[in-house]
C-alpha cells in the first residue's frame, strides 16, 4: 500500500447474495422516467438472480414517490430524505448513495445515463473503487472466464453498449470488485408497468447533511419542459439534411401530421436549424425504438443510428442508394423526397 | 494573481470520420484509416483555460496520458499558447479503465502542486464514458461541476459556473480548487496561431525522439542509439522545445490501482457493427410503389 491518495474505505468484495439497485431520479419531487425504465430491467435481473429489487431514493419530502417505485416492482426501497437533499447535488448524494452501498453491499447498481446519472455514478464508483460501465443498451446475466487464468465467473451483469462512436458492441463484466455499477441509456428500456398489488417495504436511513458538504451553491437555475416527447411516440418521422431548408421541413411535418406521429430531426437537420434540438435523434439526441420510423433524407451516420436502430420498422427515403440508412432500413425508397413524401402522405390520407 | 489551470486531453481516432472508406468488406471498422485528433471536448476544455489566462493571467498546463505519438496534441496545445505541456506515458499505464486512469491523472495532478482549476472535456468520442473527470475530480478529494457551459464570474477564491443539465441550465458558485467539465457549447475553440506554430512544431517528447531515433539507427548499437537520442534530446531542450515527459515513477503512484490488474472493469466481448440488410425490401418511388408500401404498413398493423 501507500501511494497518492490510498486512503480511501472501498466495499470491493462481490457478493453474489446482494440486491440488484436502481437510483431512483427524481428532480422537485417527481419522478423521472428513467427509473421507471430501471426498475422493468432491474426486476428481469432481480428475478433471474433471486434476490430483491432495490431502490435508492435520496430527496427532501419525496418520500410518496416510494409507493410508486413499489407498485413498480421496486421490493425494497431505501429512502433517505434530508432539507440539504432539495436539489441534486454531487457531494451529499454521492456520499448518502456510498453509505447505503457499504452497508446493504448490493451486487449491482443502476443509474439512468442522464446528465445527473452522469455525474454522480463515477464519482460513486471512484469513491467505492469499483467498476463502473456508461451508457448501457442493455444488461444481461452471464458467465464470463478469464482467459488467463482459466477462472470461470458465474452471473455477472453483462453490461453491453456501443462504444467507438457506435461501431463496435462492448460487453463489459466486473469479476472482483463489486458493486457491478453501470449507466443504462434513457429510452431504450421500456417502462415497468404499474401494479397495485405488487408489495414492498421502505426502509428509512439515517441521514445527517452538514452545510458545508454543499460545496456549490445554486444561484439561479432555469428548467426547460420538454416540449417533445419523442420516446413516447409510436411513430416518428425524421427528416435530415437531405430536406434543405426549414421551409422545405414542411413535408416532415405533413406527413407526421398524417400519421400521428412526431416530428424529429437530425443532427445536421438541428444544426441547420430546420428543426429544434428538442427534437433530435441521435446519440447527442433522443433515443428512441417506435413502431415506425420514417427516415427521409437522412444518410444514417453512425451517430444518428445509435438513435434509432433498435426501431420496429424502418422505412428511409433517400436519393442516394448507397446511403448507409439503407443499409439498416426495412424498407427503401431511393428517389427524390419532394416527389415521395408527397406520394405517400396522399397513400395515407386514401386510406383514412 | 492569476491562476493555474491543469487541462487533462486525450488524443482519440476521429470516430465520426467512420464512412465507407473506413468500414472493411465485413462491415467492421479499419481503425487504422481514420486520423488521430485532439479530442473536440478537450479542446473546448484547453480554450476555457486559455480564456481564463487571458483574462486574469497565471498559468495553463496541459497533460497527457497516453503513447508517445499523443504529443501530437500537446504541440497542438503549444500553438494554442499553453504555459507548459507534460506527456505522461508509461507501461505500466497500459489496459487501465476510466477508474485507474482517473487514479494516474490525480498523482500527476498533485505532482504539480498547487492549482485553481482542473478542466477535462466533457467525454471522449471514442469511449463516450464521461467518467474520468468526475472520477479524477473524487481522487483529488475535490467538487466537480459537470457540463460547464459559461463561466460567469470569478475571483476572491470563488467561480461563478453555469452548467447545462440538458433540460436546462444551472447557475452554481463554488470554491476553488475545481474540477469542471466542458461541453462543445461552451466556446468555440481558437485556430492554432501561426507564430506559435512556426515555433512549436519542431517540439518533441524523449520518447518521441527515441522512436524516431532508433528508426534511423536501426541495426546499430544500442548505446550508440542512446548517445544520439540524449544528444537531439540536449539540442531540443536548449531551444526550448523539448516536451516534458513523465513516467509513473516519480507519480507515487500505487502499483495495485493501475493498469490492467488495477481496473475493475474487464472487456467480456466486443462485437463489431456489421450493417446488414437484413429483411430489406426496395420501394419503387413510384405513387404505385409508395401506395403499396403504406397498404402493407397498414395491414401488419404498424400504422394504426
Amino acid at each position: 500500500m501507500g501511494g497518492c491518495g490510498s486512503e480511501s474505505n472501498a466495499m470491493t468484495k462481490p457478493n453474489p447474495k446482494g440486491e440488484v439497485w436502481i437510483f431512483a431520479e427524481q428532480e422537485d419531487g417527481k419522478l423521472s422516467d428513467v427509473p421507471r425504465e430501471l426498475l422493468s430491467k432491474g426486476r428481469e435481473l432481480a428475478d433471474q438472480l433471486n434476490v430483491k429489487l432495490g431502490c435508492v431514493l435520496l430527496g427532501d419530502k419525496v418520500a410518496s414517490l416510494a409507493d410508486e417505485l413499489i407498485a413498480r416492482g421496486a421490493d425494497v426501497v431505501y429512502l433517505a430524505e434530508h432539507e440539504r437533499l432539495e436539489h441534486y447535488q454531487t457531494n451529499p448524494y454521492s456520499r448518502a448513495l456510498c453509505e447505503l452501498v457499504a452497508e446493504h453491499e448490493p451486487q449491482i447498481v443502476l443509474f439512468g445515463a442522464t446528465s445527473l446519472g452522469r455525474d454522480l455514478a463515477p464519482r460513486c464508483a471512484s469513491t467505492l473503487r469499483c467498476g463502473l460501465t456508461a451508457d448501457c443498451t442493455d444488461l444481461q446475466i452471464g458467465d464470463h472466464e478469464d482467459k488467463r487464468t482459466e477462472q470461470v465467473f458465474r452471473n455477472l451483469l453483462y453490461q453491453i453498449r456501443p462504444a467507438f462512436g457506435g461501431n463496435i458492441i462492448a460487453t463489459i463484466v466486473n469479476t472482483h470488485r463489486w458493486p457491478q455499477m453501470a449507466t443504462v441509456r434513457e429510452g431504450v428500456m421500456p417502462m415497468a408497468e404499474l401494479n397495485g398489488r405488487h408489495k414492498g417495504t421502505t426502509v428509512r436511513a439515517k441521514l445527517d447533511v452538514k452545510p458545508e458538504e454543499l460545496a456549490l451553491r445554486l444561484i439561479d437555475h432555469h428548467r426547460q419542459p420538454k416540449k417533445v416527447n419523442l420516446k413516447a411516440s409510436r411513430i416518428i418521422v425524421s427528416g435530415g439534411a437531405g430536406v434543405g431548408s426549414r421551409d422545405n421541413f414542411k413535408l416532415i411535418w405533413d406527413l407526421a401530421g398524417a400519421l400521428g406521429a412526431a416530428a424529429a430531426g437530425s443532427r445536421a437537420a438541428v444544426d441547420s436549424g430546420f428543426i429544434d434540438h428538442d427534437h433530435q435523434v441521435g446519440q447527442t439526441g433522443t433515443t428512441v425504438r417506435p413502431a415506425l420510423y420514417i427516415a427521409v433524407g437522412i444518410s444514417g451516420a453512425v451517430q444518428h443510428r445509435a438513435g434509432m436502430q433498435e426501431s420496429g420498422k424502418i422505412v428511409a427515403i433517400n436519393k442516394d442508394p448507397e446511403a448507409p440508412i439503407l443499409q439498416i432500413a426495412h424498407y427503401g425508397i431511393v428517389g427524390d423526397l419532394n416527389e415521395v413524401v408527397p406520394r405517400m402522405i396522399k397513400a395515407i390520407r386514401a386510406r383514412v | 494573481m492569476g491562476y493555474r489551470c491543469v487541462v487533462l486531453a486525450k488524443q482519440v481516432p476521429d470516430t465520426k470520420k467512420v464512412t465507407g472508406k473506413a468500414m472493411k468488406d465485413d462491415g467492421t471498422v479499419n481503425r487504422a484509416a481514420l486520423p488521430a485528433i485532439f479530442n473536440p471536448e478537450d479542446l473546448n476544455a484547453l480554450e476555457a483555460a486559455l480564456e481564463i489566462r487571458d483574462t486574469y493571467g497565471g498559468e495553463v498546463i496541459l497533460m497527457t496520458m497516453s503513447i508517445p505519438r499523443a504529443a501530437e496534441i500537446l504541440r497542438e496545445g503549444l500553438y494554442r499558447g499553453v504555459d507548459r505541456a507534460i506527456l505522461i506515458t508509461d507501461r505500466k499505464a497500459a489496459g487501465s479503465d476510466t477508474l485507474a486512469t482517473g487514479y494516474i491523472l490525480s498523482c500527476a495532478v498533485r505532482k504539480l502542486g498547487n492549482f485553481d482549476l482542473v478542466f477535462c472535456g466533457r467525454q471522449a468520442i471514442d469511449g463516450d464514458t464521461a467518467q474520468v473527470g468526475p472520477q479524477l475530480a473524487e481522487k483529488l478529494g475535490i467538487t466537480q461541476v459537470t457540463y460547464f457551459e459559461k463561466l460567469e464570474s470569478l475571483g476572491n477564491g470563488k467561480a461563478r459556473i453555469r452548467r447545462n443539465v440538458g433540460h436546462g441550465w444551472e447557475l452554481v458558485e463554488g470554491d476553488l480548487p475545481l474540477l469542471v467539465t466542458v461541453t462543445s457549447e461552451a466556446n468555440t475553440p481558437r485556430p492554432p496561431a501561426a507564430r506559435r506554430l512556426m515555433k512549436h512544431k519542431s517540439a518533441m517528447a524523449p520518447s518521441e525522439v527515441q522512436q524516431q531515433v532508433a528508426a534511423e539507427m536501426e541495426g546499430q548499437a544500442p548505446e550508440k542509439i542512446e548517445k544520439e537520442v540524449a544528444a537531439q534530446c540536449n539540442a531540443l531542450k536548449r531551444r526550448g522545445l523539448l516536451v516534458e515527459q513523465w513516467s509513473l515513477d516519480g507519480l507515487d503512484v500505487d502499483e495495485q490501482w493501475i493498469g490492467l490488474s488495477g481496473s475493475p472493469t474487464k472487456v467480456h466481448r466486443i462485437q463489431s457493427v456489421v450493417l446488414t440488410g437484413g429483411e430489406y425490401k426496395n420501394v419503387s418511388p413510384t405513387e404505385e410503389g409508395v401506395r403499396d408500401l403504406v397498404h402493407e404498413l397498414i395491414e401488419d398493423h404498424t400504422i394504426g
